[in-house]
């Protein structure tokens, strides 16, 4: 079994198409992920007694099989919405991002917030100004391993009927075809890495003082 | 909505839907069998060594690298792969699929196996090695007397990880044409048949949450620390 | 400035209260050290006075104002506080820490960065520390930022938790003196946590014994306190070396101080075996004018000048605001059984261990 390089050179046109689709419905429902696991930590973070509840329907949510999560959308928004695959994609991501957001913000040193209060900022101040970017690390942590995850299971959404490299893995099933397979599932993992990668710089880039440490 | 969970009903009150190659028994059999012979697979491939590189306490990266890896190839991908190399070989005696689905299954379930048994090992508390070291155990006792039940739940907690997404991935031998309970997803979306779809669904959610349930409680069992725990109360998991 | 009056603070759930009925008051620019034994609420105290917590009933004011009736984030800029971890933000440089209150109060960027080049190097720090991360100081170096946080936008008052708690001995030490004379030029009014009586009796200009539950035993100046404890429960606080700890706080100073066996070296060598015998020793101080030289043992003094014997030096030359338990140190590790004073214009006097234990007992 052999690489059919001259199928990919054909075909880098539909890669390309592949490549965009893939992208947009991995940060469309990361984003989302990232905006509902924001509130939700907000709430768990003012009201304690929340926190079990809500990581118990995340953690439900994510014990479902996507491909389960799938069908059971498929009565309420359709056998080939986007909306299916979106609510399934969102709802994996909820489980970690919110406990790596719980997490990160409640790893913040009592002292600093102690300290901070101390001084005269307010809640809001002590919640923008240190929790939130002392708590950063954590959630990007999160972020990263919410977005490689979901790279993986968009290559599923192709079961009800989206684009992405999903598509070329089940053309390649179908056909046989080697090659084909191997692209798709080359690409995800190369998307899934790119991301990742971007993700840790990201993370560099935000928390400049993590890095210097004492002059021995 | 109503109209349909009756359609869904109506569809587990037929009777042909429990005989045949098409029956939920039958698929429901190969579903589990291909599971547990794959989870039993990564297990021996995953858990010894990391069992000794815990105990070692080496190879942390590996065990990173591994679950970093695994999370990333996505595993409609990699049974895309192997299938058509397994075609090459015409394994005949074998189904259709199964070995595709075998290898992606067995690189699925060897990551948490492995990170979770490596790290039970190893965060075993030092000092507790030690004083074992110190009254003359020898590595292996060391080893099966002290490490291995304080990392049991651990173990199992990896296993249990594990099991439960195999058990959500091999729906997708149907494609591949293995039968398994995606087989209903599969035909369902072919004849756009939405309660044979959600039934597909739906025995694969159960089965997975029966999986995690029950492995959940076999985890708690195992504790060596249990009695303890529910009496104190306050030990930390 | 700080007036608290019948002060009480009851947790939820609690069966007795963390401070009964507190009433204590706090003079503008004095340094007050709140002591006491484990849980005798002397930080729940400090935290209500900025209303970190807040009490359950009584009255607190500062600088004649109700805590409770000021809004908490206004309130606290207008105090300084200081606990024991510092509490520094780690993603922010030691200068934007410091800069927090300024920033919060809303001053101008100019003033700002002159504040903090100015506290910067009230606190002993270096300036090119000013674009660090508290990851990369000391502990000692994060305490110092910590008090210039406080400092920064000139409050009245300080509030310090147990500051110098996590460093070691040595470095505490520094600290406590170096604030200490800080405090002397700045002026502030200060509440200091402690639970060390050493440090206590040693920085405040007031100390204030809690005992469990916050009851006051009593309030006075350390002097005061460690000659006369109020009652059984503070005397056994201030431990069994009550009396040293109170020499401690004395100058040399206040000592009667004696001229003792000294003579100028243009006398004649008879004139030092004269001095000698009056006083009963068997060495002589050497004295050039004001200046002391040093001291030589009678078996050296013979018919050679004074002005050609080579005197040796005191070990110890006690200074006039150094503590006598310094100069009862000198006095019983010397070879000569004195603690020799010497001052700006030379030559002042000389301690024995009879001055000294009068102090004692005075």
């Amino acid at each position: 079994m052999t690489i059919d390089w001259a199928w990919i050179g054909d075909h880098l046109g539909d890669i390309w198409q592949a490549t965009r689709e893939h992208f947009l419905y991995t940060v469309i429902a990361v984003s989302f992920g990232l905006l509902i696991s924001f509130a939700l930590a907000l709430v768990a973070l003012r009201w304690p007694r929340t926190y079990g509840p809500i990581t118990w329907v995340t953690g439900v949510l994510y014990t479902i099989p996507s491909i389960a999560l799938f069908t059971f959308l498929v009565p309420v928004f359709g056998l080939t919405s986007i909306l299916t695959a979106q609510v399934a994609l969102v709802s994996y991501t909820l489980l970690i991002l919110i406990r790596n957001i719980v997490a990160g913000i409640r790893g913040v040193p009592d002292h600093v917030v102690e300290a901070s209060r101390g001084m005269g900022m307010t809640e809001r101040r002590i919640f923008l100004d240190v929790q939130l970017p002392l708590a950063m690390p954590a959630i990007i942590a999160g972020i990263r391993v919410a977005a490689v995850t979901t790279v993986g299971l968009v290559t599923l959404t192709v079961i009800i009927g989206a684009g992405g490299y999903g598509l070329f893995i089940l053309r390649g099933i179908g056909r046989r075809f080697l090659t084909e397979a191997l692209v798709g599932t080359v690409a995800a993992v190369l998307m899934a890495v790119v991301i990742d990668r971007a993700l840790v710089a990201l993370e560099r880039a935000a928390t400049p003082w993590a890095r210097r440490r004492r002059p021995a | 909505m109503i109209e349909f969970f009756r359609e869904v009903a109506d569809w587990f009150a037929d009777p042909t839907h429990w005989t045949g190659n098409r029956g939920l028994p039958n698929l429901m059999a190969a579903h589990i069998g291909l599971t547990v012979v794959s989870l039993a697979a990564a297990a021996i491939l995953a858990l010894p060594l990391a069992v000794y590189l815990g105990h070692k306490r080496r190879g942390g990266a590996l065990a990173v690298s591994m679950v970093n890896i695994g999370r990333a190839l996505p595993s409609f991908g990699v049974m895309g792969v192997v299938f058509p190399i397994t075609l090459a070989f015409s394994v005949t005696a074998t189904p259709l699929g199964y070995w595709a689905t075998f290898v992606a299954m067995v690189l699925l379930a060897m990551p948490p196996m492995f990170v979770n048994a490596y790290t039970g090992i190893r965060d075993v508390d030092a000092s507790l090695v030690e004083a074992a070291r110190g009254m003359g155990l020898t590595e292996r006792q060391v080893l099966t007397a002290v490490e291995l039940p304080l990392a049991l739940p651990l173990v199992m907690a990896g296993i249990r990880t594990a099991a439960v997404a195999v058990v959500a991935t091999v729906t997708l031998s149907a494609w591949l044409g293995y039968g398994s309970l995606g087989t209903y997803v599969f035909i369902g979306f072919a004849q756009r048949d939405q309660v044979t779809v959600f039934v597909g669904g739906l025995t694969v959610a159960v089965l997975a949450v029966i999986t995690e349930l029950g492995l959940g409680g076999l985890e708690r069992l195992v504790d060596p620390l249990r009695v303890i725990r529910r009496r104190h109360r306050r030990l930390p998991e | 400035m700080i007036r608290l009056e019948s002060v009480t603070k009851v947790f939820p759930g609690a069966s007795t209260p963390a401070v009964t009925s507190l009433s204590l008051h706090v003079p503008e620019g004095e340094f007050v050290t709140l002591v006491g034994p484990s849980g005798c609420g002397k930080t729940t105290t400090l935290k209500m006075i900025n209303r970190i917590i807040e009490p359950t009933s009584g009255r607190i004011e500062v600088g004649g104002r109700d805590v409770l009736a000021i809004e908490p984030h206004l309130l606290r800029r207008s105090i300084g506080y200081v606990i024991q971890q510092v509490g520094l933000m780690p993603h922010r440089t030691v200068a934007q820490n410091i800069a927090t209150v300024p920033r919060l109060l809303g001053w101008p960027k100019d003033r700002i960065d002159d504040r903090v080049d100015e506290l910067i190097e009230l606190v002993g720090l270096e300036h090119g520390m000013k674009d660090r991360y508290p990851a990369e100081l000391s502990g000692g170096q994060q305490q110092r930022v910590g008090v210039a946080r406080a400092l920064a936008a000139d409050p009245p008052v300080l509030l310090m938790d147990e500051p110098f708690g996590a460093v070691d001995p040595i470095v505490r030490e520094h600290l406590q003196q170096e604030f200490k004379d800080l405090w002397e030029r700045l002026g502030k009014t200060v509440v200091f946590v402690t639970h060390d009586i050493d440090e206590a009796v040693r920085m405040g200009t007031r100390v204030a014994i809690l005992n469990i539950g916050g009851i006051l035993e009593q309030y006075d100046r350390p002097e005061e306190i460690l000659a006369n404890p109020a009652n059984e429960f503070v005397a056994r606080f201030l431990g069994e070396e009550r009396g040293l700890r109170r020499l401690g706080l004395l100058p040399v100073s206040s000592a009667g101080l004696e001229r003792g066996p000294v003579v100028d070296i243009s006398a004649d060598p008879s004139e030092a075996r004269t001095v000698m015998e009056t006083h009963g020793v068997d060495w002589v101080g050497l004295l050039d004018g004001k200046r002391l030289l040093g001291w030589v043992p009678a078996s050296e003094i013979g018919s050679t000048p004074l002005r050609d014997l080579r005197p040796r030096d005191f070990l110890v030359r006690l200074r006039p605001d150094d503590s006598l338990r310094r100069a009862l140190d000198a006095v019983v590790t010397s070879r000569t059984r004195v603690g020799v004073v010497v001052g700006d214009d030379g030559y002042l006097g000389m301690l024995d261990v009879e001055t000294v234990a009068e102090e004692i007992t005075e």
